[in-house]
Formats: structure tokens, sequence, C-alpha cells
């Protein structure tokens, strides 16, 4: 269902009010809702994430975020804001706040299924490679992390 | 417009209600989700990565039992119809279409469909496999997914960590990457008004229910899609046979409520399932949200052998067919709400009429 009033995005908030004794049904998005200055955050448990989200939020208020990702430039603002991770090293680079996160979610932290081991990756693709690092020197440039930047760069010029 | 009849059975094999328990179980779709280590996913990730994790995936699939005789479409490059069409017969889902209003459409987005098994590519995570078969064959589908999982793993490196197994954009996917789910047709339990103890307990059991087209999709034509909650914590066959535990239960539950309104309230529901025949027999104008209620309703009577020479496959046709975009392609011509109605109801109607010589 979209939002009533700016028919962009998911009507999360379903608002009723009572106007002249007559009752109203409105179903407006987060954004919205809280334009209008309704509290949404009573609606947020409602999500496995959410709850573990707010609670994260309310932390962040008085600690500043424990850093970025060093491949993808991610934050745990960025984190906060979408309930996405950027990449898989991400993982590692958020692993204590993950190991909590997971345990809220799933009720536990450990993979038990299949493990599985990557093919030997083909080293003779230089060209692949090259436009990997392009690609992390880019973001290292756009998320200001200009000490890896230099690192990448470097190594760059070598195989080119 | 895209031409679907290149799909193996048009990718609606599915919908041919030749699985176990088809009359009350619709079909069972099990999905991986998977990323290629080397890459941001997806949403983070830049148009060149996308179209290297497209190429990768794109060169591996030939090789890969199940999908040698594939159909692969850019969904990027499709208009919205196509797009549309390929997510009213469940083969992308609604990110992947951009059809949904916070995921725009992205560069690089793919589909690659067999026989009962496609690869999206570029989704949420940059592969989602999926396995969608008639009936409840939760088993089979997860058998016949991993062998293509198994096989790309080889060609194609998934990101993975040893305690949080495979890893993936949202955390309430990642470990096994695993959701399955059931879709099944529950009239009996909603109209004895038993359908809230069930899903209550199904909460508890692990598992969540959703509507007709998963995450955010309201119930319609009493429609659930029953499937697990958690990935991380549990093999992959321990995850899959609780969830065929607990829909057997459900299975169970919802043939002993048709029996007692059967026992208890005969005519009154013979009346209410003929009602609703007759209005899918005559009217010229349905809602889609009516046309599944009353679709709800036939398939109820032919489950409980009221109405005899309609087939579960033509009611189950009515319910993928008669949805917009499949109405605008069938018409070759976009549709105003108004004139969607009237094609509906036009459609059903023929459908009905051809079949249905004999009903009685």
């Amino acid at each position: 269902m979209l939002c009533d009033q700016c028919g962009e995005r998911d009507a999360s908030v379903h608002l009723t009010t009572i106007v002249d004794n007559e009752v109203r049904q409105q179903h407006l998005c987060e954004k919205c809702a809280a334009e209008r200055g309704v509290e949404t955050t009573v609606a947020l448990p409602k999500h496995p994430l959410s709850a573990f989200l707010h609670e994260v939020q309310a932390q962040a208020a008085a600690t500043p975020d424990a850093g970025k990702c060093t491949f993808c430039g991610t934050t745990m603002s960025d984190f906060r804001a979408t309930g996405r991770w950027g990449c898989s090293h991400c993982y590692t680079a958020f692993e204590p706040s993950m190991r909590e996160l997971l345990r809220r979610v799933h009720g536990n932290a450990k993979h038990a299924g299949r493990t599985y081991q990557p093919p030997m990756p083909v080293l003779d693709e230089n060209a692949t490679i090259l436009g990997e690092l392009k690609d992390r020197l880019r973001r290292a440039i756009e998320s200001e992390q200009f000490e890896v930047a230099a690192d990448l760069r470097d190594k760059i010029r070598v195989m080119e | 417009m895209i031409d679907l009849s290149l799909i193996a059975d048009g990718g609606v094999r599915w919908l041919d209600a030749a699985g176990p328990r088809s009359d009350i179980v619709l079909s069972t779709r099990v999905r991986l989700a998977r990323n290629v280590e080397g890459f941001a996913f997806t949403a983070k990730a830049r148009d060149g990565e996308r179209l290297r994790v497209l190429a990768q995936v794109r060169q591996a699939l030939p090789g890969i039992p199940g999908m040698e005789d594939h159909v692969a479409f850019r969904v990027d490059e499709l208009p919205l119809l196509d797009r549309t069409l390929l997510h009213e017969r469940h083969l992308v889902s609604k990110e992947l279409a951009g059809l949904d209003a916070q995921h725009p459409l992205r560069s690089g987005a793919a589909v690659f469909l067999a026989d009962r098994l496609g690869v999206m590519v570029n989704e949420e995570d940059h592969l989602r496999l999926q396995s969608l078969q008639s009936g409840f064959a939760l088993q089979s589908a997860f058998a016949a997914l991993e062998r293509v999982e198994r096989a790309l793993g080889e060609r194609v490196p998934y990101s993975f960590h040893e305690d949080f197994g495979f890893l993936t954009a949202c955390p309430t996917n990642v470990g096994t990457g695993l959701r399955a789910s059931v879709l099944i047709h529950l009239p009996g339990l909603v109209l004895t008004k038993e359908i809230g103890k069930v899903l209550a307990g199904l909460q508890q059991m692990g598992l969540t229910y959703r509507g007709l087209y998963g995450e955010g999709s309201e119930v319609v034509g009493n429609f659930f899609q029953i499937s697990n909650q958690t990935t991380l914590g549990g093999a992959e066959e321990e995850l899959v046979s609780r969830l065929h535990g607990v829909v057997q239960y459900v299975i169970e539950r919802e043939e002993e409520a048709r029996k007692v309104l059967l026992r208890d309230a005969g005519y009154i529901i013979e009346d209410k399932l003929w009602r609703a025949y007759g209005t899918l027999r005559y009217a010229r104008s349905l809602t889609f949200d009516e046309a599944m209620n009353y679709l709800s309703g036939v398939r109820l009577a032919v489950g409980l052998k009221l109405v005899n020479g309609l087939s579960v496959y033509t009611l189950n046709k009515l319910l993928v067919f008669s949805q917009a975009a499949h109405l605008a392609f069938a018409e070759g011509r976009p549709l105003s709400e108004n004139e969607t109605n009237l094609a509906r109801a036009r459609f059903v109607r023929s459908t009905l009429e051809r079949e249905t010589g004999s009903v009685g």
C-alpha cells in the first residue's frame, strides 16, 4: 500500500484520527508521518531487525561510530538507515555488533549449515583484478579514505 | 513484448496441479541467496561491478545441470509491462523487476530461467537461485536447487564466512541463505475462524506467513505463504524438514475444518460457494481482489467435490492470467483500471464457459 500523502513510498504508519465525530483512516510512510509529527518509533518492533536497529540508534547518540568498512565504505549509520550491509567485508569490519545482531535476529550466531570452499581464483585474469582495484580506489576516494586510496593507487601502477 | 513461450511451459509449470496435495497447496518455492566474492553487494556496487557479476554468471550457467537450456532476460532492458508479467508469473521478485517504490530498476538486473528453476542476478543479493514446483514438494524443490547451487559455486566464488555462513546484504538471510515457502489455500481455517491460532502457532515454531507475493503483500483469496523465518543456526535439511512437518500439520487442520464446515453449515457453505461461482461465471467487471476471493470459494467447492468438471489447474491458471499485466498482454495494449476489470471478467467468463459445460 502506498503512502496517502506522497504516493511514492510504502505506507507503514496507519493513523486513525477522530475529527468531528468522524473516524478517518490514513496510511502514511515513515517520512510523511514524521513530517506531520506522528511518533513512528512505536511501530518499529514489528520487524525482527527494527528493535535492534532502534537500540543501536539510541546507543549511537552517545558513542561515535566504530568506523567504516575498508572495502565498501559502509558505516554503522548507513546500516541503521538501510538495514543492509554494503559488502561481505562488512561482516568482519563490524564483527562484535554483528554477533549480537545475529543472535537477536536468528537466536544464534553460528552457521550450522553446509560449509563451502570457493574455487581457486584464476590469477591470469589481470584485467578483472585491475578493474576491481580501480573500483575500490574510486570508492576509497569517495569515502575520503585517502590512506587506503594511496595503497590502491600504488598497486594499480604496479599492474599497469 | 517478450516471448514467454521461449521458457519451458511459459515458466508456469508450477501451476499445473500435478504435484502432491495440489488441492490445498498451490506451489512450493525454495530460494538460496548468494553473493559473489570480490564485489560490493548489489545496492552498493557500481554499474561495472554488477555487469561483471552478470558476466561471470552468464559464462558459468551453460555447464550447470538443470540450467543448460535456460532463457536469459536482461530485466533492466525490458519495458515495464514485460517486467510486471515476469513478476506476476512469480519468476522474478518485485525488487528485481524494479516495481518496488523503494528499489528502482538496477543496471545489470537479469534472470535466467529453466524448467522450474531460475537464477536472478543483481537482486538485493548478487544471486537469488530459486526452484518453483507444483504442489507440496519441499524436498524435491530443495534437491533440484541444491544441485544448481553447488555446481555454480564451483565456478563462481560465493562470499562465505566460517561462523556466519553465506553472507547476504540483509542479516535476516545470512547463514544458509535459504528461504523455503509453501503457497497454501486455507479457506476452511479462515471460515471456521481457527486461522488466528494456527498462524500464532507458526510463529512459535520459527516460521512466518505472508501474502501471495511474499514480503509486504497482503493476504487475498485465503492464500498464505508459509516460510521459515530464520536462516542461521540450523542445517538446510533441518530448516526444510521443520517447515515440511508444520505444513503437513496445517494441511490436516484445514481438512478437519472443511469437514466441520460441511457437517455444521452444509447448505450455507454450499450456497456461498455457488454464489461465488455464479459471480465469476456472469459478472461483467471484476477487481483483482474480488476475483481472488471468488476463485477461493470455487476452489473450495472443487475441493469439497460440490462442483465437478472444473480442474484445479484451470483455477490456478485463472489466478495468474487474470492479473493486470497478463490481461494487458493478452489484449495487446495498456489498459486503464476500468478496462482491466472488464477484461478480467471477460477472461474469467470465457475460461469457465469453455470448461464447464457439465458443471453441476
